[in-house]
């Protein structure tokens, strides 16, 4: 599981390097998330566009992800593709996720 | 459109036979060789999106449900019809509990503990596909659905009001 890091200030940006976020790999993305997560952070965003497919055993890795996260630190997500988006609304996790169209710098949201 | 709808069986140009040993890699494997395929067929990127999503969730749920790490195969059978593709899923895993698909009902979850981490996959397939039906006969699963392919739209949500 390849995850780019990056920071904004205390935000930790984390950029899947993959295509697919699936039953095959969902456990290898939350165990290499708990280790993000461990650094210390203000927020933690995870930039999703590259990731072209996400299903629901992705989707519960980051609900899961964002359950090993403290009170009052956010795991936040970008850049979702037409199908990750469509999985995202549909299981109304759009609502409780707060959702920004990109990660990158430009967007004054997320620095 | 005038291809017959009861070919249904029958050998046809548009129809596809494939199996597959029932885990998740070989499931991901059939996804990337079917896409291609499926993409000629259905020509809206969101109802190929869909149909994508709803062939991951019916795969997957037999990999982790009906066989549980248990060795078994499971084949996939598509025909195309006026209204769509139409997929017929067999397997000779676990049946259903109760012999009936989860109703796929999503519990009201809140930004706390008691957030869901499963439960998102039967809303994903009841909400994608339609005429979706389950029988178990011989100690097989056999699970049909249909996937619309509606030649002329564009864009917009399947199934959806």
């Amino acid at each position: 599981m390849n995850l780019a890091v990056e920071w904004q200030g205390r935000t930790m940006i984390v950029r899947v390097e993959e295509t697919r976020i699936d039953a095959a790999v969902a456990i290898l993305f939350k165990d290499a998330m708990r280790e993000m997560v461990a650094m210390p952070s203000d927020r933690i965003i995870l930039d999703l566009s590259r990731v072209a497919f996400l299903d629901s055993s992705g989707l519960g890795a980051v609900v899961a992800v964002m359950k090993l996260m403290d009170a009052g630190r956010p795991l936040e997500i970008a850049g979702l593709t037409p199908t990750v988006e469509k999985v995202f609304r549909l299981t109304r996790m759009d609502r409780v996720f707060t959702i920004h169209p990109t990660a990158g710098a430009g967007d004054d949201d997320a620095r | 459109m005038t291809m017959p709808d009861s070919a249904e069986g029958k050998a046809h140009p548009g129809a596809i036979h494939c199996w597959l040993p029932g885990d998740a890699f070989a499931v991901r494997a059939t996804l990337a060789q079917l896409l291609p395929r499926l993409a000629e067929l259905i020509p809206c990127e969101d109802d190929l999106g869909a149909a994508e999503i709803v062939l991951a969730e019916v795969l997957n749920n037999i990999v982790e449900h009906a066989y549980r790490g248990r060795r078994g195969d499971i084949e996939v059978d598509l025909t195309i019809t006026p209204e769509g593709v139409r997929f017929v899923v067999t397997d000779s895993g676990d049946p259903f509990p109760d012999r009936r698909l989860p109703s796929g009902r999503l519990v009201a979850g809140r930004l706390t503990d008691s957030l869901p981490e499963g439960g998102f996959g039967w809303h994903l397939i009841r909400n994608l596909s339609r005429e979706l039906h389950y029988e178990r006969n011989r100690g097989q699963n056999r699970l049909s659905f249909l996937l619309p392919a509606d030649q002329s739209r564009k864009r917009g949500e399947i199934g959806r009001s």
